[in-house]
């Protein structure tokens, strides 16, 4: 599948594209197939969101998992601070994103 | 230290009034990101992985205890209760937002502090040695000449829009603490035969994907010359730096492909018309910079003796404190390394903590270390054990300072948007690997510095042991390098071969430890056995 993260704005958290707005949970992300540029395009005029861009990911039973680990830390936080992240209670987070 | 002049405070205001409407521009929409962006990194604001990141300028590395404590309430108040303190002397946030970085900016300016400079292309914070105007064995105190190198570049119009940033660095002891010879400039101040005091200048140095050994460009430059022929050098650069591939465009790329005589000859031919121009500051200018790092009213004839009864308090005393100038006096370094923790961060508690210290114990004075520590400058040898005691009760009295556990990191992969693999996991694990501190003593002085990529912002390539993160197809990769080092012997790493998991490379770390163990000879550091004996026996043991 195609997603479409970036950060907020304002916050600057890391966000997904869920097909009506921006969510923070990586999990609520759509496949936008073809339609990636042109919801880039309509959310960069909109300026809600920075840097945003479309990745793969795979769907699984359980989550959405991005192909690159670059953006799996990014939908979970800091694996040295999963106090900081979206995941501060599991204490195997940071092994299920690497 | 040096304390603002109304100039400086107004023309730091103005910037955070100015920029307080620009970000109320781009939240606005009146502002694109692609015209926004190089108005937020002037301002030391980054977009990173997870959030806005904010690098603070700490000129020099000198913090008064005032500044020190309004870091920690920052961090308190506006991020998420902790900093990082970097490679170049500065604290990163990590988890700012973009409305309230005025306020951050606005209150850093109550205390004379800013971020300007501290990104972008243009010349960078100068850096110096963390032990300045405390170190036995300095010429003189690098930091008036720093500071004027500051007054500079600040603002300076000609050189805001470079091929690349630009990194300066002073020193004047011939023990290099700021590894001044990888840097765009670096400057080591020295005498004369007359017993004048002058800038030797190094330029073309550096790490990132090209690393390079600045050489010497000038011997010697009067001390009062020293800004012209840094102008000479800079619009040499400005003018011949590539600007077509960013990968080419610092300054060591130029002097590299022309040879460092035809730069030389260059820069000599427009100090020369500079030096018509009759821009260099005058005496008294500089007279009134020095005054402000005047020593700081030591008092006299204080005893050296120390109560090394406590033998905790006996190994951090010989581990993290050096000679000071002062009879009575000690440097202390206060390490940011404890065993499984963050290579250069600190709660804010610990940074209010460390600001209160060094007002009580260290005549108001503390330091930002490029080693990611914190050096409170002058402290009474008789306040010693006092310190330590209250540096133990909050985690800061690791006696690892120089060992293998006083380990650089980059943020890496966990933070930085530029990352390829992550560098504080694998800090943590090799610290715990050799958290035994009889075993760390036992290896003595050894560098290890992890960059998270080519960039290498954790100074691997200086490092006697280095390692370098890399993205191979996907996964995590790690390269490991000996040989190098960022002091008066300054050498570049040599990559032992193929590269490691995670765990691989601690695994690796450790059998070229052993090799040194059982090759060493009497008094030889890691890195003095590896340049003896060379790559082969270290190989052996780890590819073998």
């Amino acid at each position: 599948m195609k997603i479409l993260t970036g950060n907020d704005l304002g916050s600057g958290d890391v966000v997904w594209w869920d097909g009506k707005g921006w969510s923070r949970d990586v999990n609520d992300a759509v496949d936008v197939g073809d339609a990636a540029d042109a919801i880039l395009a309509a959310e960069e005029a909109a300026r809600r969101v920075n840097a945003s861009y479309a990745i793969a990911a795979t769907q699984t039973a359980d989550d959405v998992r991005p192909a690159h680990i670059k953006d799996r830390i990014r939908a979970l936080g800091p694996t040295v601070r999963l106090d900081l992240s979206l995941r501060p209670g599991d204490p195997d987070a940071a092994k299920q994103v690497i | 230290m040096y304390q603002y002049d109304s100039y400086d405070q107004a023309m730091v205001d103005a910037r955070v009034e100015e920029f307080r409407g620009q970000v109320a521009r781009r939240l606005s929409g009146e502002l694109t990101e692609d015209q926004f962006k190089p108005l937020r990194l002037k301002n030391g604001l980054y977009l990173q992985l997870h959030a806005y990141m904010l690098r603070v300028a700490i000129p020099y590395g000198t913090l008064s205890g005032k500044q020190m404590r309004l870091l920690g309430d920052i961090a308190d108040k506006y991020d998420r209760g902790y900093g990082h303190f970097t490679t170049r002397q500065n604290i990163q946030y990590n988890w700012i937002k973009l409305d309230d970085t005025p306020d951050i900016l606005a209150d850093l300016a109550t205390v004379e502090m800013h971020a300007i400079q501290t990104s972008g292309n243009c010349i960078r914070n100068i850096s110096s040695d963390h032990f300045a105007g405390a170190a036995a064995d300095e010429l003189v105190d690098p930091r008036p000449y720093a500071e004027l190198l500051r007054q500079w570049s600040s603002f300076h119009p000609e050189f805001d829009y470079l091929p690349r940033k630009f990194k300066i660095a002073v020193i004047a002891s011939d023990t290099d603490r700021a590894a001044m010879r990888l840097h765009d400039i670096g400057i080591q101040m020295v005498a004369n035969e007359a017993g004048e005091i002058g800038a030797r200048f190094y330029v073309g140095g550096g790490m990132g994907r090209t690393p390079m050994i600045a050489p010497v460009i000038r011997e010697f430059v009067p001390a009062l010359q020293m800004i012209s022929y840094a102008e000479a050098c800079l619009r040499v650069y400005n003018r011949y730096g590539r600007r077509d591939n960013k990968y080419k465009a610092r300054i060591k790329i130029l002097v590299h492909e022309i040879g460092a005589d035809e730069y030389r000859r260059q820069v000599e031919e427009e100090f020369a018309h500079i030096l018509t121009l009759g821009l260099e500051p005058p005496q008294a200018e500089f007279d009134r910079i020095a005054a402000f790092f005047a020593d700081p009213g030591f008092e006299s004839g204080l005893s050296d003796a120390v109560d090394r009864s406590d033998p905790d308090f006996a190994l951090w005393l010989d581990q993290n404190t050096a000679a000071h100038k002062q009879p009575g006096y000690a440097v202390v370094v206060i390490s940011l390394k404890p065993t499984g923790g963050i290579p250069g961060d600190a709660s804010a508690d610990q940074i209010r903590l460390m600001g209160d210290l060094g007002t009580a114990y260290s005549l108001d004075e503390l330091r930002v270390t490029h080693t990611q520590n914190i050096v409170l400058p002058h402290v009474k040898k008789a306040d010693l054990y006092t310190l330590w005691q209250k540096l133990d009760v909050a985690g800061l009295a690791s006696a690892n300072l120089d060992l293998i556990s006083d380990i650089i990191a980059c943020p890496g992969l966990d933070y930085c948007s530029l990352a390829n693999a992550r560098s504080i996991p694998l800090a943590q694990k090799i610290s715990k690997r050799f958290a035994d501190m009889d075993r760390q003593r036992d290896l003595g002085e050894l560098k290890l510095k992890i960059s998270g990529c080519i960039n290498a912002c954790g100074h691997h390539h200086a490092g006697h042991i280095g390692i370098l993160g890399v993205d191979r197809k996907g996964t995590e990769n790690y390269q490991l390098s000996f040989g190098g080092s960022e002091a008066a012997d300054t050498s570049l790493g040599v990559i032992t071969g193929p590269g490691f998991s995670e765990d691989g490379v601690v695994d690796a770390l450790e059998k070229a430890t052993d090799v040194y163990l059982t090759q060493r000879s009497e008094g030889e550091r890691f890195l003095d056995t590896y340049r003896r004996i060379g790559m082969a026996p270290f190989k052996e043991a780890i590819y073998g």
